[in-house]
């Protein structure tokens, strides 16, 4: 039998992401990829994945799921969750669990996820990754473009799931200790391609306003809600391409933030880009959050970017072994036995 | 040498805009420059983005900064030369009667031509393919008939169905997927111009397209054809050059 996740119910919208497809946009097609691809690499990391397998992206109210293999190895990074593990379909109690962490899970048990607090995106990770076909290079699920993921949509009750590895390693279980997944209170970026369609004062308006990410949000871009900016030389332009970032500002003045899912191309003036460094937290922002921005130079945005690099290739640095009970209990008797030992020698 | 502009869009894209406006001039240079780009493989290009007016290059900073890019495409630009650029001719079939062209009375009102005049004008020209953008494989073909352009309907369509043509102010597109949509139906395309299952588009930058009606017999053949995935759509030319 094949090993799979059998998924009962998706959550609000749950897709299969990595990180991203790129080289393709000339083609109309988005880059896509985890929102926030910090928390997929640290899920990945946890239970021994390189940092681009896929894994489940949920966003606001997670999936459930059956583990449908011998046992597997899952890690949740991400929002806060209460996540529920519970022995079969007949348990009702469960074992409840926090995020940042990997779990040995055995066939049968049902994993529940539940809604996410002060953050957007949950991932959830299993040791070995999908069975799944790259599209263009890369497993993200691309809904508008009906590609990549599982059958190029986001996942729905019944979905099966394959996975590559028949059953989990040997691997211990792991945490994860000082990722700050708070929202920072500036996001940072760097003005153009096309600030020269707004004033200075409107500019100087825009870096001192506070905006709320607003209801109409999605994986394409944040809405946000404030004071409209207003433009000095209209809102048409004629299309050119938008990057990941790009705070485009339509007819109405209330910015959009693009995200991982947006459109190759758009017609509205971009007042300003968001730094590559400050996408993660962007993208994990959830609606209802207030957001501002502060201007940086290229030079501070690539320090920024080295500085992120840096930290992800030494994420490893961050994984703390759980130890299993029995051993945990071992070691802090033979704590105590070393501190008295030293008690008894000065005494 | 052609005016342009380097700008930032952030701290991995740069954005070199030739110009505001929708000109076969400003998109060979557009093109050009991205075949350029491309060809020189340089290390630190992530990929570039044609558009009707700039080109975007996404690069990795980390291995080449925002100010060695922009001399290496001041160095393209010195040695550029702007003429045509050669792309493939296609001919696409395309049926206009009104179980597909939801809007064509709509438009023949608002331009006062009769629904045939409006056939005869979108299918005359040779239009050229300015980029693809908004969906995978979508390629938008100008120049309308100056006649036939119509800004945006005053309430955009939820849905309409993949292979809807339509009238896009001075542009023609065809929707490759079942999208929301603001623009004015008048046709619709049996042929694929997107293929999820091996991820390609028919048409790419610089190709020509000239739109051959067909009766609604003759598309729902082609699309019986398609959905066996035995339509085989070849151009009718490999390599053409300036045709405008």
């Amino acid at each position: 039998m094949t090993p799979a996740l059998g998924i009962i119910s998706p959550g609000l919208s749950t897709s299969i992401q990595d990180l991203g497809r790129t080289g393709f946009q000339r083609l109309g097609v988005s880059l896509g990829g985890a929102l926030d691809p910090v928390s997929l690499r640290a899920a990945n990391a946890l239970v021994g994945n390189p940092g681009n397998t896929g894994a489940l992206e949920a966003l606001y109210t997670g999936p459930t799921f059956a583990i449908d293999a011998e046992d597997a190895r899952l890690s949740f990074v991400g929002a806060d969750a209460a996540i529920k593990i519970f022995a079969d379909a007949e348990d009702h109690s469960g074992e409840t669990i926090a995020p940042m962490r990997s779990i040995h899970v055995r066939r049968g048990q049902i994993i529940h996820v539940g809604s996410l607090k002060h953050g957007a995106t949950l991932y959830v990770a299993v040791e070995g990754g999908f069975d799944i076909e790259p599209v263009l290079g890369s497993v993200s699920t691309d809904s508008r473009g009906r590609i990549g993921g599982w059958r190029g949509r986001p996942l729905t009750n019944g979905d099966v799931l394959p996975l590559r590895r028949l059953a989990a390693s040997n691997r211990e279980e792991y945490r994860i200790d000082g990722m700050d997944l708070t929202a920072p209170s500036f996001i940072r970026v760097v003005l153009g391609p096309q600030s020269d369609y707004f004033s200075n004062d409107e500019i100087v308006r825009f870096f001192a306003g506070r905006y709320i990410v607003g209801a109409g949000s999605n994986r394409m871009g944040l809405c946000l809600e404030g004071r409209p900016i207003q433009h000095q030389r209209g809102f048409n332009i004629v299309s050119d391409a938008v990057a990941t970032g790009s705070i485009q500002v339509p007819g109405n003045g209330q910015p959009i933030v693009l995200l991982a899912d947006h459109q190759t191309t758009g017609g509205y003036p971009k007042i300003a880009t968001v730094i590559s460094a400050d996408l993660p937290a962007m993208g994990r922002l959830p609606i209802g959050a207030q957001v501002s921005f502060v201007p940086c130079t290229l030079d501070e945005a690539t320090a920024a970017r080295r500085e992120l690099a840096a930290a992800l290739d030494d994420i490893g640095d961050k994984l703390v072994p759980i130890l299993p009970p029995a051993a945990a209990v071992g070691s802090r008797l033979q704590e105590c036995n070393l501190i008295s030992g030293v008690h008894n020698a000065a005494a | 040498m052609l005016d342009y502009r380097v700008l930032s869009a952030g701290d991995t894209a740069l954005v070199v805009e030739f110009g505001d406006r929708i000109d076969r001039q400003l998109s060979t240079a557009v093109l050009a420059l991205a075949r350029a780009l491309d060809a020189e493989r340089i290390a630190g290009i992530v990929e570039t983005v044609p558009t009707f007016r700039s080109l975007m290059v996404h690069y990795e900073p980390l291995a080449l900064s925002a100010a060695a890019l922009a001399a290496r495409i001041d160095e393209q630009m010195q040695k550029l030369s702007v003429g045509e650029i050669a792309g493939r001719l296609w001919h696409l079939p395309v049926c206009y009667e009104p179980r597909f062209a939801i809007d064509l009375d709509d438009v023949a009102k608002r331009t006062s031509l009769s629904k045939q005049q409006i056939i005869e004008r979108h299918s005359g020209p040779i239009y050229h393919v300015y980029m693809l953008g908004f969906l995978p494989g979508q390629a938008y073909m100008g120049e309308l008939a100056a006649d036939l352009a119509l800004d945006r309907r005053e309430t955009p369509r939820t849905r309409i169905p993949a292979g809807s043509l339509a009238i896009a102010a001075r542009m023609s597109c065809v929707f490759p997927l079942e999208t929301p949509c603001g623009w004015h139906i008048i046709g619709r395309c049996p042929i694929p111009l997107w293929d999820p299952a091996h991820a390609t588009a028919l048409l790419a930058p610089a190709d020509k397209v000239m739109f051959v009606p067909v009766s609604v017999r003759e598309y729902d053949s082609l699309v019986t054809r398609a959905s066996q995935d035995v339509l085989r759509i070849e151009p009718v030319s490999e390599f053409v050059g300036a045709v405008a």
